[in-house]
């Protein structure tokens, strides 16, 4: 039974077929190394493609291997561009990869872009280049205005999805006409410049909206004003994902009880609802999957969430004063708690708090095993177990033994190497993990690096690594996608050398004041991104960032 | 695999690149000596077997299993210089190299002992900044040392050294966005209108907290260092252009006075910023704002302006107009029409 098999003796119409049911990356990949034909066949067919850093690959090199691709997702910026971590002008551009697969793509009906910088030329290139352009998503990006986007509004006649995350302004009547000419239009996502009035109107253009953001909630409180936007609302049959509500005025939410119940998405992160008025509406959300909300919402919103969503998958909980010094709400780890205690399909966490347990953290862990990512933000860096004074090092210790398939982890709190440890042991699905003011030395790091098998983005700011966890864990970089080290203690000789001897590694050193090597001795460099990559070094880099290759010791004099 | 020699490689040689073991020791030097119990603490770590409460907190909280240990211990060269006696087969030449010796006990990797806990805690709760500053004129700076969480605020990290005390930059993590979300609540009278007495009483909570400070990073040609202004405190266009002055003065002058070799005299040196406003100085203040448009301080209302502004940063006047000629739209210095536009989304 078990004869061996040429698999070429299949026709590849046939293995065709057999891969397009194969959906993840992860295993087309896997599909690609079988043999030398499957990898033929499957690069030929393979529909979708995303490239998790931008600088790993060139496009001309993707194109050439997956000629048929119909989407293409792809990342910039280090992840702690989030948090102004990586300065202004350090690059994530995406005119090159539009440029090349306006030749090598025209039939692309998908891009998906993340912290990169999108020119409104680029913006203008893609209706000109794909006909039947689909799906245009930014996430975090910057550099385009109104100008690029109503390139795409007035000629991408078949555009579904628009989403412009956190970012811009367009004209109204530039949106309007947007949505006359999209009727397939599923999400739109408005941003704070669009006032409440205007909402009622756009919505009656598209009641077929699946997702909805809104823009600024608030208006002067008219009855015609909210009766024409309940109605407008109670159109919307479609809707499943609300999202914006900024300067929300309380006395409008009403208007969207009509849609509750088919709600899965709820993000009120923007929304300074006070508890009360959250708790009226969380009620009315029985499926509700997902939650992003801020403080306000408090430990008694949170025990009613957890009394009233069961469904709920992921939570996340923004601080409303990151910057103060006092609590301003009642919010603390017994919300985390309940809703853990709760809602059996949580799965997902971003929580900022003021004061956190061991004992609270290890509940969470036995609540919840299900857990893939947690994050959790103890606003005060290095704040110890508020009950005993000791490191969180067992409460996070708990949360990576018990949650099996932990994918994300952010640390917080006074954490020693030990927490690291626990990590390296138990993390072995770790693929994402978040350092800040933690640890004591290099055994930390090497921890992490030596245990965590699956790992491949880590960053850390403000720890005391250095050049030895670094150095001896060189090749485990390579298997990695990225890591980011600011304010630690590698040395500028590390980075040298590693770039000089892993050459499928970029090393770049950033430093906004000077080229590192002018540094004093022994001074630790301020910025490290290391990524793994096919391409070389880039040619877009500032005069601040310096890659470490083999030449860069005679770049650098 | 080619990496993984290569790897070893690398390795190997920066055995020449670690300074001297003596850098990896945690034994304090200055201002360390004061936790003298923690530092033997420290050393503990590579004690006997089962002499610590951590052990015991392992076994029963976590349990770590022997093999895990085995996978997981890391002991770094210079302890060997101190327990030998428990490493037998550690490295005995004396390089500071990375070892993973199996050692079968679960004490050896007791980093910290809950007595010197409390202390870190409150060290820790001190803001760190002011510390920060302390301790970057502390002469000597050892790059890797740095064992405690609480010693690990003052790391002298490059950023620290050359910015003047402020909020942690990108901390809490919070995006952009969100903190505008907190900063812009200062706009909220602008698009909220009178009539909406109900919720008052709900947007003056975050509104009057925030106000508190608001920090922008300020940076200026020709200075490599950058600043950060309080626009609550400078709550004016006056107020903030005598800041830039106060903040940039010195530095500029100790800028020309490198550049010149310390040849410039005093007067000139000390030369005021002045006329950043009016766009009649030799420097023009302009800033970006929340959508990344630059545009000149001064032209908008300042309730606007603040709700608004992302960073800001002296130009050379000289600069200003190539810029607004220059073909890179993001560089573009909105004209007054734009600016117009603007305004009408505010309002």
């Amino acid at each position: 039974m078990l004869k061996k098999m040429s698999y070429s003796s299949f026709p590849e119409d046939v293995l065709e077929h057999v891969f397009s049911f194969v959906q993840s990356d992860k295993d087309r990949n896997s599909i690609s190394l079988v043999c030398k034909s499957w990898y033929e066949i499957e690069r030929w067919c393979r529909k979708r493609i995303f490239v998790g850093n931008c600088y790993a690959v060139s496009p001309r090199r993707v194109i050439t291997r997956f000629p048929e691709v119909r989407s293409v997702g792809l990342k910039g910026k280090p992840h702690f561009a989030d948090f102004n971590l990586v300065p202004e002008g350090w690059g994530g551009y995406v005119y090159p990869w539009i440029a090349e697969m306006a030749s090598g793509y025209p039939f692309l009906e998908e891009i998906r872009l993340k912290r990169m910088v999108v020119s409104d030329e680029s913006l203008e290139l893609i209706p000109k280049s794909f006909k039947n352009f689909k799906v245009l998503v930014l996430s975090s990006c910057e550099g385009f205005s109104t100008q690029g986007l109503a390139a795409i509004a007035a000629n991408c006649r078949n555009l579904r999805e628009l989403d412009l995350r956190e970012r811009s302004e367009v004209s109204l009547s530039a949106l309007e006409r947007l949505l006359g000419r999209c009727p397939n239009l599923r999400t739109l996502r408005l941003n704070r410049a669009v006032p409440l009035d205007k909402l009622a109107n756009l919505l009656r253009q598209a009641p077929q909206l699946v997702e909805l953001g809104t823009g600024a909630y608030s208006a002067e409180l008219r009855t015609e004003i909210f009766s024409n936007l309940a109605g407008a609302f109670s159109g919307c049959k479609e809707l499943k994902s609300l999202s914006g509500f900024w300067d929300v005025v309380p006395a409008y939410l009403p208007a969207v009880y009509s849609v509750c119940t088919g709600l899965t998405s709820l993000n009120l992160s923007y929304a300074t609802i006070q508890c009360p008025d959250l708790i009226k509406l969380l009620k009315l959300c029985p499926n509700l999957q997902r939650l992003w909300v801020l403080d306000y919402i408090e430990d008694s919103g949170l025990e009613a969430l957890a009394a009233s969503c069961k469904d709920l998958q992921e939570l996340r909980v923004f601080p409303s004063e990151p910057f103060g010094v006092e609590q301003n709400v009642s919010l603390t780890e017994q919300g985390l708690v309940s809703v853990s205690e709760g809602c059996p399909k949580l799965e997902s966490v971003l929580y900022f708090c003021r004061r956190m347990s061991n004992d609270a953290l290890v509940t969470i862990a036995r609540n919840r095993p299900n857990m893939t990512r947690f994050r959790l933000c103890i606003i005060e860096p290095r704040t110890p177990d508020y009950l005993t004074d000791q490191p969180l090092d067992v409460g996070f210790g708990a949360i990576v033994e018990h949650c099996k398939d932990l994918r994300r982890l952010s640390l917080s709190g006074l954490l020693t190497d030990r927490v690291f440890e626990y990590i390296g042991t138990y993390a072995k699905k770790l693929e994402m993990l978040s350092v800040a003011f933690a640890g004591e030395s290099d055994l930390g790091l090497h921890h992490v690096l030596s245990g965590c098998d699956s790992l491949r983005k880590l960053e850390i700011r403000d720890c005391p690594f250095g050049d030895k966890a670094l150095l001896a864990n060189a090749a485990k970089l390579e298997t990695m996608r990225s890591l980011w080290m600011s304010s630690c203690s590698v040395s500028f000789e590390a980075c040298k050398l590693l770039g000089q001897k892993m050459p499928r590694l970029n090393v770049e050193v950033i430093d906004e004041s000077g080229p590192p090597d002018s540094r004093p001795e022994n001074l630790p460099v301020e910025k490290l991104y290391i990524y793994r990559t096919v391409a070389g070094p880039r040619f877009d880099m500032p005069g601040f960032v310096w890659n470490m290759d083999e030449d860069s010791a005679l770049r650098l004099s | 695999m080619e990496g993984c020699s290569k790897n070893g490689e690398a390795s190997r040689q920066l055995l020449d690149l670690i300074p001297k073991e003596r850098e990896w020791l945690m034994m304090g030097d200055g201002e360390r000596s004061q936790r003298p119990s923690e530092e033997k603490k420290l050393e503990l770590r590579l004690g006997p077997p089962g002499g610590e409460d951590w052990s015991m907190n392992v076994k029963e909280t976590i349990k770590i299993s022997e093999r895990d240990h085995h996978e997981s211990l890391l002991s770094l060269g210079y302890f060997s210089s101190i327990t030998n006696k428990n490493n037998h087969n550690n490295n005995n030449n004396g390089f500071s190299f990375l070892q993973f010796p199996s050692i079968p006990t679960t004490s050896t990797i007791a980093t910290a002992t809950p007595h010197s806990l409390p202390v870190m805690a409150k060290e820790s709760s001190k803001p760190c900044c002011t510390k920060v500053v302390d301790l970057q004129s502390a002469p000597e700076k050892k790059a890797f040392s740095s064992p405690s969480p609480a010693k690990n605020i003052a790391m002298p990290t490059s950023s620290q050294k050359r910015t003047a005390p402020a909020p942690l930059v990108g901390w809490p993590p919070i995006r952009s966005s969100r903190k505008n979300l907190a900063n812009t609540s200062a706009s909220k009278p602008l698009t909220e209108s009178p009539n909406a007495v109900s919720n008052k009483g709900i947007n003056e909570k975050p509104v009057e907290a925030n106000r508190k400070s608001l920090f922008v990073k300020i940076n200026m040609d020709g200075v490599a260092i950058g600043r950060k202004v309080d626009l609550t405190a400078n709550d004016s266009y006056e107020k903030l252009s005598t800041a830039v002055d106060e903040l940039f003065r010195g530095l500029l002058a100790a800028q020309r006075d490198s550049c010149a070799g310390g040849m410039v005299n005093k007067q000139e040196e000390e030369k005021a910023i002045t006329g950043v406003l009016g766009g009649n100085g030799e420097y023009t203040l302009v800033y970006e704002d929340n959508e990344g448009d630059r545009m000149l301080v001064g032209d908008v209302p300042w309730h606007m302006f603040v709700s608004t502004v992302k960073r800001l940063r002296v130009l050379k006047s000289s600069e200003v107009s190539t810029l607004s000629l220059g073909s890179n739209k993001q560089d573009k210095l909105l004209s007054r029409s734009c600016i117009e536009t603007k305004k009408e989304f505010f309002l």
